[in-house]
């Protein structure tokens, strides 16, 4: 078979590219491959998910950088000083830091490799009960304002204790 | 000195028992990766922060709740030397990944093999559940109560919208990865499997060979794994992926009850012609020992040979790898010797247990 790109030398790699259901075939050749950029890793072990993944992100983050004028490029996370270039390039984070840091441009590609963006499974007992609390309290603070709206000054003063309570829990355990 | 144990004897529990199933499914795997909070990924940390790392999560050892669900052996990879390492991972209970790009890298092993904990792998910390036969349920429930043991002594990296940050977003939510590993050689002999498995493929599960990502799927052997790690629960993962196996399960049994329909003394003639070259040649490449000892496992399945059993195979095919071969015999050896050493591993063990367990 012939490489689809160059149609002069013989295609060495084939993949297929499912996004989204909708499945594109490649046969290329290793020159080709690496002249497109980013599909074959710098070493010789081959053709890897993290290449998919920047390449997701690089389509994401061109039509992003448009839209809202932000310098994607000049990312860098703070705790690890890995930074959107190389992010891109690896196609993984630095340090748990790094997705808050990314937080704009992830959204999209997590769309496409997960078909959705938000975690619905286990949380981490302790920590799970600090997320807990701090839900509750999110929820007495409307409660709270809603009182206050209402003119109900009793029972808003009721709710402020309930928070400042749970509020004092949540930084002792932490 | 590291303890060797590990290296030495070829069956990992989960070879030996049968589990549900066991006929079509070899084993059932459960994956968990998490992270310490804080902590530069591995990846990026330095040999330093990767060290404290591994330090930090060996003396969770010390807990008594990590402790209840172990007791774990610590086994240091720059302590071993290169062939207990490609041992430890032809057993599956490491990864290649450990072996090549880890920096402080660090096994934990349960006593019977059927619990092994990466450390700086990709993630700081995988735990890992192997079980014989269709498991996945036991599975999950036995790396769920580790991860929880651990998530007592340790910090995780959690984040309330996106759950356990994972170094590659592939991972990202529950960090779990599900698969079942499946001997699937009727479809294959119908040539039915390129059609079922393309139709996994579109209900968000992934193909592999016998040793994951890149691997070829040699002797009709199938993983077949979540791709899907955030917006579903585990238990959502875990059974999905379940119902998927329990058809493909159902497919296979079918074609099996065919074959023996339509073509019994086909199949039987190509199952004892796999059984004798087994039994007698002196020259076997990795593609075709695969393959013969394909045909006889599903002989032994069938009720067609009674000389051999699927835990003798299940161990050959561990048995046969270019590591377990080298440790067995005690002499480096390139491919053409391997060939030789194969074919002499693989006669002696057929010879050695002529009753079936």
């Amino acid at each position: 078979m012939i490489c689809q790109e160059c149609q002069q030398r013989p295609a060495t790699l084939h993949f297929t590219k499912i996004v989204n259901g909708e499945k594109t075939e490649f046969h290329i050749c290793e020159h080709c491959a690496r002249e497109k950029g980013e599909l074959i890793p710098g070493t010789s072990g081959g053709f890897s998910i993290h290449n998919l993944l920047s390449g997701l992100m690089d389509f994401d983050a061109g039509n992003k950088a448009k839209v809202a004028g932000t310098p994607a490029q000049q990312l860098q996370c703070p705790e690890c000083g890995m930074t959107y270039v190389q992010f891109r390039k690896l196609g993984r984070f630095g340090c748990s830091s790094c997705y808050q840091t990314f937080d704009r441009q992830l959204d999209p590609m997590l769309k496409r490799v997960h078909g959705s963006t938000a975690h619905s499974g286990k949380l981490p007992a302790r920590a799970g009960e600090q997320i807990k609390v701090r839900r509750q309290v999110n929820e007495l603070r409307q409660q709270m304002q809603q009182r206050i709206a209402e003119e109900e000054f009793e029972q808003a003063a009721q709710l402020r204790d309930q928070i400042r309570e749970l509020d004092k829990q949540i930084s002792q355990e932490s | 000195m590291p303890n060797l144990r590990f290296t030495e004897k070829p069956l990992s529990e989960w070879m030996q028992k049968g589990g549900d199933y066991s006929d079509v499914v070899i084993s059932s795997r459960v994956r968990i990766a998490r992270n310490l909070v804080h902590q530069p990924f591995p990846i990026i940390a330095s040999t330093e922060q990767a060290q404290q790392v591994r330090e930090r999560l060996t003396a969770a050892l010390q807990d008594e709740g990590v402790q209840a669900q172990g007791p774990f052996e610590p086994l240091v990879l720059d302590e071993l030397d290169d062939v207990d390492k490609e041992v430890l991972m032809e057993k599956h209970l490491i990864s290649p990944n450990l072996i090549n790009d880890s920096r402080a890298g660090a096994v934990l092993l349960a006593e019977n093999e059927s619990v092994s904990i990466m450390i700086n792998e990709e993630d700081h910390l995988r735990i890992q559940c192997l079980y014989p036969g269709f498991q996945l349920e036991e599975a999950w429930q036995r790396a769920t109560a580790i991860d929880d043991a651990f998530e007592r002594v340790v910090d995780y990296a959690f984040d309330d919208r996106r759950g356990y940050l994972t170094s590659c977003p592939t991972n990202l939510g529950t960090g779990l990865r599900a698969s079942v590993m499946l001997h699937l050689p009727a479809l294959a002999i119908m040539n039915q499997i390129g059609r079922i498995l393309s139709a996994v493929s579109q209900v968000g599960l992934a193909v592999r060979g016998l040793y994951g990502e890149g691997s070829e799927a040699l002797g009709n052997i199938f993983q077949i794994s979540n791709q899907i790690t955030l917006g579903l629960s585990e238990q959502e993962i875990i059974d999905n992926l379940h119902s998927v196996v329990m058809q493909i399960i159902e497919y296979e049994q079918h074609a099996r009850s065919r074959l023996l329909d339509e073509s019994r003394l086909r199949i039987t003639d190509r199952i004892m012609r796999s059984y004798g070259i087994l039994s007698y040649a002196t020259m076997m490449d990795a593609k075709e020992a695969f393959q013969r000892i394909s045909d006889v496992r599903l002989g032994v399945d069938l009720g067609l040979i009674d000389r051999a059993s699927a835990g003798q195979m299940n161990e050959l095919l561990i048995m046969t790898q270019p590591g377990f071969l080298q440790k067995t015999f005690g002499v480096k050896m390139g491919s053409g010797e391997r060939d030789k050493y194969r074919a002499q591993m693989i006669r002696d063990t057929l010879s050695d247990v002529h009753v079936a367990d």
